[in-house]
Order: structure tokens, then sequence, then C-alpha cells
């Protein structure tokens, strides 16, 4: 393919509208996920995302179903039903895990089965099949409508403002919520807003890689950027970018390739995850050879050596 | 003088079990107290309640005057807690972790001057060196450091501390006795958990015992129980509430009065 050939290929791309729409909203899902991730991984929740998002499941069928009985279109109220229900799972998972009551890990799989069976269950109560639900499961950016573009710009702004805007306090309450408390910061608002942003999240990516991809999305840049940065400031912005052209550089290919955009974009960000990881001990050497850091801390002994020169 | 922490008839109840009761405790400003106890005997829960950690059942807490509550001045107090590693999931620098410390009850984003103000508390605790590395990659003593560093980036008039030199290394202890007797020496007001003084003796005025959830001795420091005395026993506890909680159940008295 000549170079006249590839700029003439580029353009047609970026000419047709529906691509526009896309790649706009892919870019946009791309930045914010990853911005909730890291205070997921850092606070170990990283299957959160999924747990959301099977919950989303039974919204999307929830918002069918009211749909069909207002007499709408379908799935006219199919995201509303999926933001409603993604908020509110979001915090009852936050409510169950403050009162450590149930352990986190057993309140995630009640709603990974409890979501995909309320789902199915209620998408053939209103008459349609299982087959309606695929579109929300896998993704479907070349669907995306102006309205849906707006709603995406509405909801990546809000996760932003928040996600960066309040990022010490969100950073203070993941890393240690007992020296927040003493702190008189208001704890409980600052997790309920991690996890309905977290839903918000979900919701917005849903349309580009689909709710059983969406985690992946949010988790995956994060686990790649924190191979390769010391700070949490850094790796929120590395993550933030590997999301962006993950997100950008896998629907284009699909521009010319049919495969599913979502898996191709989760297939990218695993590949830069391996190039990291590969990449790290490379990495540690150009610095090692620079510093010649001792990667023990500078202590002194605890014992008294009887022969001098222990070091 | 004003008081900067009372605790009238303070009883603490954790999972049905009262832990702390009829705890009265009152610290004037410019005072260097120490709580002392054996392991489990509510020390570590009653400073949690005391800063707003867990609960108080019965009784009330005034801290610098104003009861416990969102209206407390949350930027003078500065809270330490028992903790055995200051590492998360994701990286983070012992700088961002200190800068954490500046927010409070009103201030939800750090000041703007929180750059030099992060600089300056790790340089208290001999830490200015280690600011941009990962705390995951500190040894538990510098972790620990990074800890005190957080509590004292807000300049605070109270330091609440639990345990602070528990499992950790001798320069670290050495860092912390230097920077505690200078904060005293300002005026600052501090509240400390310990299982014995070691570094800190000669800071200390004032010893509160605590024995079964309750105060038994506020006075002198008291000298410490047969074979716990001497350098050469060295004590390193680090535990939990878990632990603490488990240690209720057999109470050892560490300390003769």
């Amino acid at each position: 393919m000549g170079a006249v050939n590839v700029w003439s290929e580029l353009t047609g791309m970026l000419g047709d509208p529906l691509m526009q729409r896309a790649l706009v909203a892919a870019l946009l899902v791309g930045l914010a996920a990853p911005v909730i991730g890291t205070y997921l991984v850092q606070r170990r929740l990283s299957l959160l995302g999924d747990g959301i998002g099977h919950v989303a499941l039974t919204g999307v069928a929830l918002g069918w179903l009211v749909g069909s009985f207002a007499g709408l279109a379908p799935d006219a109220l199919a995201i509303p039903g999926a933001v409603v229900a993604a908020v509110a799972g979001a915090v009852v998972i936050e409510l169950v895990r403050e009162r450590g009551r149930t352990s986190g890990d057993v309140a995630l799989a009640l709603l990974f089965y409890g979501g995909i069976a309320g789902g199915v269950l209620l998408i053939s109560q209103a008459g349609g099949t299982s087959a309606n639900l695929m579109g929300y499961l896998f993704g479907s950016i070349s669907t995306v409508t102006w309205a849906d573009l707006w709603l995406t710009v509405a909801l990546t702004a809000v996760v932003l403002v928040v996600g960066v805007g309040l990022r010490t306090a969100l950073f203070a309450v993941s890393q240690d919520e007992e020296f927040a408390r003493a702190a008189g910061l208001p704890v409980r608002a600052l997790n309920l807003a991690i996890a309905v942003v977290a839903a918000l999240t979900v919701t917005v990516a849903m349309r580009v890689v689909g709710l059983l991809l969406v985690s992946a999305l949010m988790i995956v840049p994060v686990a790649a950027a924190q191979q390769v940065t010391a700070s949490f400031r850094r790796t929120m912005t590395v993550a933030m970018t590997v999301g962006a052209v993950v997100c950008v550089g896998g629907l284009a290919i699909t521009y010319w390739n049919d495969v599913s955009p979502g898996a191709t974009i989760v297939v990218l960000a695993i590949a830069v995850y391996a190039a990291f990881a590969l990449a790290r001990p490379a990495m540690r050497r150009l610095r090692g050879a620079v510093e010649r850091e001792d990667p023990h801390p500078a202590v002194d002994d605890d014992v008294q050596l009887a022969l001098g020169g222990g070091r | 003088m004003s008081v900067a922490v009372r605790a009238t008839g303070v009883h603490v109840t954790l999972g049905g079990a009262p832990i702390v009761h009829h705890v009265d405790l009152s610290v004037d400003e410019g005072e260097v107290v120490a709580l002392l106890g054996a392991n489990g005997s509510g020390k570590s829960t009653l400073v949690r309640a005391l800063v707003g950690v867990v609960p108080v059942d019965r009784g009330s807490v005034e801290l610098l005057g104003t009861p416990l509550g969102r209206s407390v001045a949350w930027d003078r107090i500065g809270y330490v807690p028992q903790r055995v590693s200051a590492a998360t999931g994701v990286p983070a620098t012992a700088a961002e972790v200190v800068a954490s410390g500046t927010l409070h009850a009103r201030r939800l984003r750090p000041p703007r001057d929180t750059g030099r103000r992060v600089t300056q508390a790790l340089e208290q605790v001999g830490l200015g060196a280690l600011a941009h590395r990962p705390v995951g990659q500190l040894s538990g003593g510098q972790q620990q450091r990074v800890l005190i560093a957080r509590a004292l980036v807000r300049r605070p008039d109270l330091l609440v501390l639990d345990e602070p030199v528990a499992g950790v290394d001798v320069p670290s202890q050495r860092a912390f006795a230097d920077a505690l007797t200078t904060l005293a020496a300002g005026g600052t007001t501090v509240l400390v958990v310990l299982h014995e003084l070691g570094a800190l003796a000669p800071l200390v005025r004032r010893a509160v015992v605590l024995r079964h959830g309750s105060v038994v001795h506020d006075g002198a420091p008291p000298s410490p129980a047969a074979g716990h005395a001497g350098p050469e026993h060295d004590h390193v506890h680090p535990h939990d509430t878990a632990d603490d909680d488990a240690a209720a159940l057999t109470p050892r008295v560490g300390w003769e009065l």
C-alpha cells in the first residue's frame, strides 16, 4: 500500500460520520475508564467493575421491560435503566463492604450471577430474547447516535471532574481509610463517590467494549502502567494514555478488518501490558546502570558484629 | 492552660465486647503523655475512639475544646495509626502519601504550598532524600516514618500516635525520638501509645496505664515489670486489632505500679 493510499484510507475513515462519532466515544471512554480503575486497583477491588457490569445488564432488561409497557421503542430506556441499576448496585456493594458483614468476594459473586440471571429473565418478560442483550454484552460502538455521544460526553466529564479533581482526597480514603476518618474527611461520601463514578464509567464504556469487557478497560491499562511507574499520579496518567491509545487504535483496526471492536481493544490493552512487562527489566537495568542503587534500605545493623566489616 | 484532650466516662464496645470502660483522661496543651499497657489492655482502641475512628459507646470526648464531630479543628490534629505496611495496590511515592495528610474535614483539595510542606515534613523525620521513592520499596521503619510525616505535614498542635516505634529499626526510632523532642519543645501536645518507653523515656513526664480496659495508673512513668526491663529486652510486636482482641482473653500485666 503506497503512502497516498494510506492517506486516502485514513481520510476516508475520518470522513465517515459514523466513524467520527465512534472514535470520539472511544477516545472519551479510553480516557475515563482507567481513572476510576486506578482507585479500584488501589483498594484491591479490581473485580468491582465486573460486578457492576453484570448488574447493569439487569438494568438494561428492566429498561427494556418498562419501555415495552410504556409503548416506546424497545431499547429507548435501556441505557437509563443501566445507569440506574449500575448506580444502585454500586451503592449497595459499598454499603455491604462498609458494614464488613459479607466478605467482598461473596458479595461480588452474588452480583455476578444475580445480574446475569436477572437480565435474561427480565428480557424474556419484555418479549425480547437473549440475543437482544448481545449488543450490550459485547458492545455496539458502530451504532453510536448523536444522543449517545452527548450522553457519553456528559458522563465522561463527571468521571474526570470527580476522579481527577478529587484525586488527593480519593487517594487518601483508598490508601488508608482509618487515617482519613481520623482527619475528619467525609469517608462515606468519598467511598460512595468512587462507587457511583465506577457505575457511571461502566455504563459509558458499555457502548464501546460491552458489559463483559468493561472491567478490562478499567483495570488492564492500570495494571500495565503500574509496571513502569513509581507514583500514583504517574500511574493514572500513563493508564489514561494507554486506555485512549488502545481504544482509538482498536476501533481503527475494525474499520479495515471485520472484527469485534470491544474484543480488539481489550486484546490490544493486554498486548500493551505484556510489552510493559517485558520492558520492565530492561528499564530497571538502564536506570541501575546510571545510579547503581543498593536495593537494601540504608539501615544500620541491629547486631554487634565481632569482626568488623560486615558490609 | 486549656485542655487538648478531655475524655469523660468513655466506654467503647467492639463486636459486643466492652474493650474500654469508665475512662477519664485529660491532656493539657503542651503535655507529653504516654499511654501504656499490656497487649489487649485497650490502649489502641482508646486512642482510636478519641480520634473518631471507632465509635464511643457512652461518655464524651472533646478535642481542642470541641466535642468529637465534624466541627473539631481536624487541621490541628495529627494521627499516626498503628501500621505494619503503608504500601497499597497502586504504587505511591512517600511524597504522595504525605501530601494526603494536608486534607481534613474542611479541605478536600491540597493547598498550594503542599510541595514545600511535604518536603519539610519528610525532612523532619529524616527522609528528605526518599521523597520520590515508592513507599513499597522502603523498610518498615521508614514506612512508619512516612506515616508520621503525613501527620506532621499539617503542622498539628495535637499529635496522637499509636505504637509508632513497634517493630521499627533503631535509626528510625532515633529519628522519631529527635523529631518528637523538637515538636514537644515547640509546644505540641503529644499523646502516644507505647508498649514501653524506650527511646522516648526522657520526654515522657506523665504516663497513663490501662489494664483490662480501664485506667489503673495516672502519673509519673512507672518502672517496667521484672523481665521487661533493661535495654537488652527488645519488644517487637507489630499486631493488629484482631490480635488485640485475642490477647484480651488472656491478659498479661506488663507494668508494675
